[in-house]
């Protein structure tokens, strides 16, 4: 990861960044195998560059973006929560830059309603596509509502703690959607399409009642297997530091979002 | 039939005893990890996996016992009571691990768990039926209670099958590994409907040939 300058933003979490070295070996990014280290152990021979993104689908500009251009949009640093499904929570300081930038470039259709996401798929450099044993269907998927994708609070990150994304972090380029649990920021992004249907997602294929399309953190809607009342902050308090806090109805960013689903039983579309 | 070279009568009870020291090395280790900030990521989750698998391993070792004296005539039987206490006490570690550092006391929370989620319910269950071998485990109670307490202790299958079920339900994916633990306690346990069959078949097997030593 090199070096990579961004202006400071004013959207800055007051809790403390979680240790660098948490954020970058406590990972899940299946596509490098199941377990939390396995991103990093086994992302080494992944090729973040040459890149393109293509975006395509309900635009009136369709077209691919390189590397470099993306790195050229004006890049912000922006200290997010972040909630996992799995009820633990980082802190993260991402650098990026809001989705709606990149989307204005293409122009999208008035029948564009929603956003979808593509991983990228290389078996030969991701030792979790290959093999007998392959936990999900490839490519992972993700999708967002249009208003959710131009909301100001969500970012294509190009880099954390001051660098490029590590690797196991989804480079070159991720989502970050920080109300919304962390299996939807998709990862080392190769598509986006504009449609008109909702897409389909990965872990919502996988279990339609454990993860929804919404997918808002949400501690009165529990996961079937665990509470999401409460967390647990990576990095913090160690052993014996108490360190579950109360989970935040969209990870503290309510006032910001709470609006996109007005009218809408959180507890049906979760 | 092969056996390994036989132990010394006189070291059983110290193998014993050092089974015990060996069981709980796992334990005591991620424990010095954990308390010292070395274990990665989210140390109480790693440290509550590390305790939880072990008890699993520790009841497919007791689990393992018969078959292994059936097929290969090694006979360590004087080590199942270890392995079995072992795994009750990785069990109870395992959950106090979940209630005190996981879930830092929340009685609230632990009780709408253990109710509402399956797989902790589950876990729950198996470790509660574990608690009447765990104290028959005496040679007093086996003398006391007979023919009873092999009844009892078969328990252990269903805590097993229960163990791996835990296990894979509480993964979001359920890989090799899990298959490979519901794969050991499905083979152990069906082992318990054959076994009779195949020792009478081995028995049969073999008869002739020592009826034909002694003719010849």
């Amino acid at each position: 990861a090199a070096a990579l300058e961004a202006s400071k933003s004013t959207y800055r979490a007051d809790d403390p960044a979680t240790p660098e070295k948490d954020a970058t070996t406590y990972n899940n990014f299946y596509e490098f195998g199941t377990g939390k280290g396995d991103p990093a152990a086994n992302s080494a021979n992944f090729k973040p560059a040459p890149w393109t993104v293509k975006v395509d689908g309900l635009v009136g500009k369709p077209r691919e973006f390189g590397l470099e251009e993306l790195l050229a949009f004006p890049l912000e640093e922006r200290i997010y929560r972040m909630r996992c499904v799995e009820a633990w929570s980082m802190v993260i300081p991402w650098i990026g830059f809001p989705l709606a930038a990149l989307l204005d470039r293409v122009e999208p259709l008035g029948s564009a309603k929603y956003v979808a996401f593509e991983t990228v798929v290389r078996p030969e450099e991701m030792p979790g596509q290959s093999g007998y044993f392959q936990p999900l269907g490839w490519p992972y998927r993700e999708g967002l509502r249009l208003d959710e994708a131009r909301h100001p609070l969500t970012i294509l990150s190009v880099g954390l703690y001051g660098k490029t994304l590590p690797n196991q972090n989804g480079a070159p380029i991720r989502l970050v959607v920080p109300w919304k649990y962390g299996f939807k920021g998709i990862k080392s992004i190769v598509r986006i399409s504009l449609t008109e249907t909702p897409p389909p997602c990965t872990w919502n294929l996988a279990g339609p009642s454990e993860y929804g399309f919404y997918a808002n953190v949400n501690p009165a809607v529990d996961h079937p297997r665990w509470s999401q009342a409460t967390e647990n902050r990576i990095g913090e308090g160690g052993f014996f530091g108490a360190n579950r806090r109360d989970t935040l109805p969209f990870n503290g960013y309510a006032e910001d979002v709470a609006s996109l689903y007005a009218g809408m039983d959180l507890s049906v579309n979760f | 039939m092969r056996s390994l070279p036989a132990l010394p009568k006189r070291l059983h009870g110290p193998s014993i005893w050092a089974l015990y020291i060996l069981g709980f090395l796992p334990a005591v280790w991620g424990f010095y990890l954990g308390a010292t900030g070395r274990l990665p990521g989210n140390a109480v989750k790693e440290f509550e996996h590390l305790l939880g698998i072990w008890a699993l391993r520790f009841l497919i070792a007791t689990l393992a016992i018969t078959p292994i004296r059936d097929l290969f005539g090694v006979n360590w039987l004087r080590y199942r009571r270890a392995l079995g206490l072992l795994a009750f006490y990785y069990v109870m570690m395992h959950f106090l691990t979940y209630m005190v550092l996981d879930q830092t006391l929340l009685l609230p929370a632990i009780v709408a768990d253990i109710a509402r989620r399956p797989f902790i319910t589950i876990g729950m269950a198996a470790l509660v039926l574990l608690i009447p071998l765990a104290v028959t485990s005496n040679n007093w109670s086996i003398r006391r209670l007979g023919q009873r307490w092999n009844k009892l202790h078969r328990l252990v299958y269903v805590i097993a099958a229960a163990g791996a079920l835990h296990f894979a339900m509480s993964v979001k994916v359920v890989g090799p590994e899990q298959m490979l633990y519901l794969f050991l306690v499905a083979v152990l346990v069906a082992w318990r409907a054959v076994r009779k069959r195949f020792l009478r078949w081995r028995r049969q097997g073999t008869a002739p040939m020592r009826s034909q030593a002694r003719a010849g």
